[in-house]
Formats: C-alpha cells, sequence, structure tokens
C-alpha cells in the first residue's frame, strides 16, 4: 500500500510552519495509522532527517495522549476512535493523507504534531477531586449507590483527555472535557459535599485558560473516543445555575 | 522529596506525602500525569472484603497471592498486601471511583485467574483508568495546596548519590533538551515495568526501565529480573511493522472459553467446528480452575497447543476465546454489560464481531514482577532510595495473579511508603540538605551529557527500532515463555552482539532538543543491559517456578517443577562494572508450607 502524507512540521510555538509532503510506500492495511507514521520515521532517519514529532503512548485508546487532525478530522474519518486505534485500512491505496495538530488556542504547539495540553490539568487542579485524605475512608459499603447513578458517573468519568472535543470545536470549547469531570464527580454521594465550589472553580479556570463558550454544535460528541454526550454539558449548565442559589 | 513516575503507586505516594507535610516534586515522561499506564488496566483490582460471602479472608487471598507467585515472594509482604487490600478499596470509593455496582447499590465482584472467590472490583473494563484518574484528581489537589510541584515531560536520567544515600536525581526536559538537577532528602522510584525488552508488549510505547537501570548501575540490587509475565489473552501479532501487543482483559476468561480445533490444520472457521471437534485444552487440564487458570499456566498451555501446530488464524499463532455458551447462558445484554468496551475495541482493531464469532488470543508479554531489590520498608539498597509498584520485586514472586498489579501499586504508594519512609528521614532530616552544587551533581550531569552525546555521534546506518526488533526477538525466543541453558548462553552472546553494534551502527537524527528518536535510542540503550541481565538470572535458576520455566525442569505432562531445595531465595544481583554478582535472600516460611503448585 502506497499513501502520501502532507504532515505539519512546525520548529517550535514561534516559528513558521509549513505542510510538508512525504511519499510512502511498503505499508499493509493491518498497521496502525502511527505505524505508518512510525515507518515513514525510520526511513527519514535513514534518509538522515529528522523525524516528524507526534505523540503517544499506550496504544490502544486509553491514555489520551496521542491525537492530530486527519484530513480535517479529530483521530481521523472514524467517529468515536483514537488516532492509535486507527487503522490504514480505513484508506485506500494512493490515498493522500493531511495530518495537522490539534487546533486550538488553548493547545500551544509544540513542534510538529504535538501540543501543550497542561490546561486540561490545571482545569483539574481547580476542583476535579474529593478532599478526604489518605486513610480517612468510611467502609466502602456504608453509602449504597444506586447502579444507575454509578453507571452515569462511569459514562462521563470514561473521558480520556485527549482534547478532540476543543480541537474539533468551531470554538475551542472544553466544556465537554470540564462537564464530564463534574457530572461524575457531583452525581455521586462522596462528590456532593464540595459540587458547588466545584462546578464553579472548574468553569472559571475553563475561561482563564482561553477556551470557547458552548454553543451545542454536538461536534465534541463525535469525535470523542469515550463517545461522552453532549447532555454532559446540559447538565453542567444546570449545575452551575444551581450553585448561583444554593451554592456559598 | 523526589517521586519519579506518576502512575498509581508514584501519584499515590506523591499525593499522600504532601498530605503529610513534605515537599514533594513528581516527575513523569509523559504530558500529563494522567497517561501513566496504570490508566491501561482493564480487568480490576483484588480485596478481601468478602463482600460476596463465599469464603474470602485475609488468609485465603494472602495464601493464593503466595501460591500464585511460586512460593517465590516473602509471606510477610504477601500478607501485608492482602491486609491493605480492603481498606484500600474504602479509599477508592471515598475518592470518587465508580465502581460496578448491584442494583441494591452495593459493589460488585467478579473472579480472576487463579482463585475461586470472587474478590475482584471493577469498572467497567477500565478499572484502571478509574483508579489512576482518581489518584491524579488526588495529586493535582496537593498540586494546588503547593504541596506538590509536578513535572511533566521530564524524564529522569541519572541517580545521584552522596556518600551512599540517594540524594537527588538528574532530568532531561524532554521538550528543551536541557539537563535539570534536583536534590532531595529521599528520592522514591515509581517507575512501571520493564516488558518493553520484548519489545513488543502490551505496555504503552514509552515504558522503559532506564530509571531502575540506572539505581541499578549505582549500587541498587536487582531482583527476579528474569521474572516476567506473558499474558495469554492479548490479540496476535499481525506483521512485523506492529509496535504494540493489545491486551484483552482476563476478566474474558470469567466467561469465555478458551479452545483450539482438535485436528491440525483445520481451515473451517470456527462457528462450523462443533464442540466435540474442539479442544478445550484448559478445562482438559485443570479441570477445578478450568479457564480460570493463572496466567503463567495458561499462556504456557496455549504455547503448547500452538507449538504443537494447532494454532488458528492467519499465521496459525493464536488460540479461541468463546462467548457463545456464556451467550447462551446469560444472555447477550449481560455480556454486553460486563465486557462491553472490550468487544467494542477487539472490533476496532480487529474488524471482527466478538459476539457473533470467537476472539483470537494470542499470549504477550505483560507485566514483570522482577524490580529493585526493597526491604520491607520497600527501600532498596542505596540508602534513601525507594522503590513502589511495578518497578519493584516484592509481592509476587514469580508469578502475579490478575486484578493484584493494581492493588499493589496503590497499597506501596498510598499506604506503606508514606509510613515507613518516616523510618529513614527522622535521622536524615537532622542533617543539611543536599545542594545541587555538590560535585556528585556535577558528575552524573556530565555521565549524562557524555551519554546522550555518544548516542548522537555515532550515526550509523540502521534505526533504533532496528535494534530494538533484533533485541525483542531474542528476548522472545530465549527469555520468555520457556527458557533452557542452551538457548539462554545463546541469547547472552546476541544480546552483547546486538549492543556492540548499537553503539557502533545506530543512526539518531535532529539534535539534543525535544528529539523523540533520541529518547527511544537511550531507553534501548539500558534495555539492551537489562536483557543481559534477565538471560544470567534465568540461566542461573536451575528450576521451574511461575513464569520461570526451565525445560529442563518439567514433570512428564509438562508442568513446572521447583526446586526448593536449592533455590528458596529470591536472587538478588549487584551491579558489577558490567557484571553481575548474585546476592541470595532466603525465604522463610513460617506459616505455609511450600507445596505443589497444582490447579487441577
Amino acid at each position: 500500500m502506497k499513501v502520501t502524507f502532507k504532515i505539519w512540521r512546525q520548529e517550535d510555538q514561534n516559528s513558521k510552519g509549513e505542510l510538508n509532503t512525504y511519499p510512502v510506500e511498503g505499508l499493509t492495511e493491518d498497521m496502525s495509522f502511527l505505524e505508518a507514521l512510525d515507518h515513514l520515521n525510520e526511513e527519514l532517519v535513514i534518509k538522515g532527517e529528522e523525524v516528524i514529532a507526534y505523540e503517544y503512548d499506550c496504544r490502544e485508546g486509553i491514555c489520551g495522549q496521542c491525537g492530530v487532525f486527519i484530513n480535517g478530522r479529530a483521530h481521523g474519518p472514524h467517529d468515536h476512535m483514537t488516532t492509535c486505534q486507527l487503522h490504514m485500512r480505513s484508506f485506500k491505496d494512493g490515498d493522500t493523507i493531511v495530518v495537522e495538530p490539534w487546533r486550538a488556542k488553548s493547545f500551544p504547539i509544540i513542534k510538529d504534531l504535538i501540543v501543550d495540553r497542561s490546561a486540561f490539568d490545571r482545569i483539574i487542579e481547580q476542583g476535579a477531586f474529593i478532599s478526604s485524605k489518605t486513610g480517612t475512608a468510611p467502609e466502602a459499603n456504608a453509602i449504597p449507590i444506586p447502579k444507575a447513578v454509578s453507571d452515569r458517573a462511569m459514562d462521563a468519568a470514561a473521558c480520556i483527555g485527549c482534547g478532540a472535543c476543543v480541537a474539533t470545536c468551531k470554538n475551542s470549547s472544553a466544556a465537554l472535557f470540564t462537564s464530564a469531570k463534574i457530572n461524575h464527580l457531583n452525581s455521586l454521594p462522596q462528590g456532593k459535599a464540595e459540587q458547588h465550589e466545584r462546578v464553579n472553580a472548574m468553569t472559571w479556570q475553563m475561561k482563564e485558560e482561553g477556551f470557547g463558550s458552548c454553543t451545542f454544535t454536538g461536534a465534541c460528541e463525535i469525535e470523542c473516543p469515550e463517545g461522552i454526550s453532549l447532555i454532559n454539558i446540559a447538565e453542567m449548565n444546570a449545575r452551575k445555575l444551581k450553585s448561583l442559589f444554593f451554592g456559598d | 522529596m523526589i517521586v519519579v513516575g506518576s502512575g498509581l503507586s508514584g501519584a499515590g505516594a506523591a499525593s499522600t506525602l504532601g498530605e503529610l507535610g513534605y515537599d514533594v516534586h513528581c516527575f513523569c515522561y509523559q504530558d500529563s500525569a494522567r497517561r501513566a499506564h496504570s490508566v491501561a488496566a482493564q480487568g480490576g483490582i483484588n480485596a478481601a472484603k468478602n463482600y460476596q460471602h463465599d469464603g474470602d479472608s485475609v488468609y485465603r487471598m494472602f495464601y493464593d497471592t503466595l501460591k500464585g507467585g511460586d512460593f517465590r515472594s516473602r509471606e510477610a509482604n504477601t500478607y501485608r498486601l492482602a491486609e491493605l487490600s480492603a481498606p484500600l478499596i474504602d479509599h477508592y470509593v471515598q475518592q470518587g471511583v465508580p465502581f460496578a455496582r448491584e442494583y441494591g447499590g452495593t459493589l460488585v465482584n467478579r473472579s480472576f485467574g487463579g482463585v475461586q472467590v470472587q474478590r475482584t472490583f471493577y469498572a467497567r473494563g477500565q478499572t484502571g483508568q478509574q483508579l489512576l484518574l482518581a489518584t491524579y484528581s488526588q495529586l493535582y489537589k496537593m498540586v494546588k495546596a503547593k504541596k506538590v510541584t509536578m513535572h511533566a515531560r521530564s524524564e529522569m536520567m541519572d541517580l545521584v548519590t552522596i556518600d551512599g544515600k540517594a540524594k537527588g536525581i538528574i532530568v532531561r526536559n524532554l521538550v528543551t533538551g536541557q539537563l535539570e538537577r534536583y536534590a532531595a532528602d529521599a528520592v522514591v522510584l515509581a517507575t512501571g515495568g520493564y516488558s518493553r525488552v520484548f519489545r513488543l508488549s502490551t505496555l504503552a510505547i514509552g515504558c522503559n526501565g532506564s530509571a531502575i537501570w540506572k539505581a541499578h548501575k549505582k549500587g541498587a540490587y536487582f531482583a527476579g529480573p528474569s521474572f516476567t509475565q506473558i499474558h495469554p489473552t492479548a490479540l496476535p501479532q499481525s506483521s512485523e511493522a506492529q509496535s504494540k501487543l493489545t491486551l484483552m482483559s482476563e476478566s474474558l476468561r470469567n466467561d469465555g472459553r478458551i479452545w483450539v480445533p482438535k485436528a491440525k490444520n483445520d481451515t473451517r472457521i470456527a462457528n462450523d467446528i462443533p464442540d466435540e471437534e474442539r479442544d478445550y485444552y484448559l478445562e482438559r487440564r485443570y479441570p477445578s480452575f478450568g479457564n480460570l487458570a493463572p496466567r503463567d499456566i495458561a499462556s504456557r498451555a496455549a504455547k503448547e497447543r500452538i507449538d504443537a501446530g494447532y494454532g488458528v488464524g492467519r499465521l496459525k499463532n493464536a488460540v479461541y476465546l468463546d462467548f457463545k455458551h456464556a451467550i447462551e447462558r446469560l444472555g447477550l445484554e449481560t455480556i454486553q454489560d460486563r465486557y462491553g468496551n472490550l468487544f467494542k475495541m477487539y472490533k476496532k482493531i480487529t474488524g471482527i464481531d466478538a459476539y457473533k464469532q470467537p476472539m483470537m488470543i494470542s499470549p504477550a508479554a505483560h507485566f514483570s514482577m522482577g524490580g529493585l531489590w526493597v526491604d520491607y520498608e520497600l527501600m532498596t539498597t542505596v540508602k534513601g532510595l525507594y522503590a513502589i509498584g511495578e518497578c519493584n520485586y516484592s509481592d509476587h514472586g514469580a508469578n502475579r495473579l490478575g486484578a493484584n498489579s493494581l492493588l499493589q501499586a496503590s497499597v506501596d504508594g498510598y499506604f506503606i511508603l508514606p509510613n515507613t519512609i518516616n523510618n529513614y528521614l527522622v535521622g536524615e532530616m537532622k542533617n543539611e540538605h543536599p545542594d545541587t552544587a555538590h560535585s556528585a551533581f556535577d558528575d552524573a550531569e556530565k555521565e549524562t551529557k557524555a551519554f546522550i552525546d555518544k548516542i548522537l555521534a555515532i550515526d550509523g546506518t540502521k534505526t533504533v527500532d532496528h535494534f530494538h526488533r533484533e533485541l525483542g526477538k531474542v528476548m522472545w525466543q530465549e527469555c520468555a515463555m520457556s527458557r533452557n541453558e542452551e538457548g539462554l548462553k545463546k541469547a547472552i552472546a546476541q544480546i552483547e552482539q546486538i549492543k556492540t553494534a548499537f553503539w557502533s551502527d545506530v543512526k539518531v537524527t535532529g539534535g539534543d532538543g525535544l528529539n523523540t528518536e533520541l529518547e527511544k535510542a537511550y531507553r534501548l540503550a539500558d534495555f539492551i543491559e537489562l536483557g543481559i541481565l534477565m538471560c544470567t538470572d534465568a540461566l542461573q535458576r536451575n528450576e521451574s517456578c511461575g513464569a520461570h520455566f526451565r525445560e529442563e525442569f518439567q514433570s512428564y505432562e509438562g508442568e513446572a517443577v521447583r526446586v526448593d531445595e536449592d533455590y528458596s531465595y529470591v536472587s538478588a544481583w549487584e551491579y558489577n562494572k558490567g557484571d553481575f554478582k548474585l546476592h541470595k535472600e532466603e525465604l522463610e516460611f513460617e506459616f505455609v508450607e511450600p507445596t505443589v503448585r497444582s490447579y487441577k
């Protein structure tokens, strides 16, 4: 299998980038997309050129570190899939594949296809935790949690923090990411005590980082590898409103 | 305090040490602490809660774990692991982990290999992710409290010792390539497993053994290096170019049945082969544990069938894992609820719907029981250097039971280390804090710089991945599921050749700034040396135990034969200028009589 990659190369945050063209041969359909890039990088090394910088770690769709725009879509042509799970069988022999980094002001480019997503960590830092110290927990079955509640919390908690939601959003909104975490914790009895502070602190930080507002186009839900529902954002807004009345 | 690694053990330790008031610096090579490979554990976490009222107890869990490890771990450590398991579940529930629940609201359990009770807690097939995210949240709670400073995209390059005590590390900033110095009263390594030495494994691509290898070279003994677990249920390799083998959780063996055709080279599709022409070989060989035989045994049994010519799939390198009977018995919905995301993942990768036809699975390198030798307080042989989680050798002996990995990483980080480390610090903190201007830091930084410059200067003709594939082939062939004297001797010679070739012919382009190729190269340089130690260890141990199966030591039925008279000890290797010196820690069994490990 033979394809032509057009890949964004950029030395660092302050330099100007451009798309470079790389014809690649000798690929097979059962190679993953990242393995095809590995293959290209090995060729570049042999030619004495600098390798393309891109991110990955687990390569099984759970760590959230990989993520690029492929032919104009976050994580490539399929819904609900990470870049590392994409295989070359999704492309045709002779295809041109355009690969770009996540596009969002709050995710500045570090090099080539690598962006800085530390803004997500700072949103988490503001309140995505339950303030109880190690060693102070009550017996696990002391507070029964209905299966439906626990399942809903799990649906939201499944977020892998890849940033595809932000990258695909025309406003670069981080509402899906932030709401998923808020709803995970706020829906559980253990997270209730800090629910109002949490929703306020995290949404405040989201704005502070320069993420845009949500206009409910739903693009994020389609690209989310975990299929986190758009309803989470509505729920976050409701929780925010609730905190105005019931918060401190 | 320095904590290297931000997985379950590292982030757990960093946050808890922060709560205790220490000033903690935590490092990870990924872009965020949330990526650590604990995230990928699927099946669950064990705890002796006896919620299912099926006769579980701390003693029973202790016994299962000790037996699972083929009596090659310390009794006391293993007992402590079982003892701390129950409060750990309380802890995670309090942190907001959405464990699976019954309709009545209580917690659900399932079974895992090597165990006949239900003691595994889980959050769908994403238990590791949920535990890690909870731990990451706690870590950032302490970042907010300004007790922990998180350094992402930062890789430990060397350990700094002053007067034989661990006093700091040299770190490479992976964005700028700058070398940085950090000093501390104690250094905690929580850097995970080294199974990427096989290249193809279920581990994340970035997982490496460099931090513990550098510590080993600075005096920390390396225990049981050849004890690496081969997981029975991963997706089979499909091509040379493959970079990773994806794990299918062992929990699938709760309901899935493993089989191969009774006839060799049976070309029919799986669903066309009637039941009487299928060989459910685990059920046949191990009737009382059946499909839930421990991992080492299940992997070896799969290898035995594949090698004998009964393998399935295009490359004849797989066996079937079939849910047909489970779906008939429990209904499609229950199976979807239990394993939905695993089936989805399987379909994404292979394009096959496993609800309709059996999965094809194959053994893959997965976990390292071996690691830095630690005492009961988790301190290595270098004073002030601690190793926690997968990177130490402590509780699992020669084989780890499923769902004990998240457990060990968590209790090491949250419960044990924050208590034991004070015993060392109480003496140490009376002295002056170490200073990064000390000459030991100069030396370590210079050494690191020379190491990197040397790699960049070779400018040979072959890529890093080329050498990694070569190393992986040798290790997989000679030092994985089945080993023998001749093969191991050959392997050591071959790895020596790979080492020479690497240092004269590797080509790394780009400079010493952000350079992913360079990162791969310096990690591989350490893997090559580690590979030699692993083979040396496997060669020295003239017995079969757990994951270490020496072909010369097997019963006529092909089961492992342990030699307690000669090998009832932990092998702790000391680095000695490129050579290794063996130290033995005799294992004393006060409460349990080591028996033949039978799952029949």
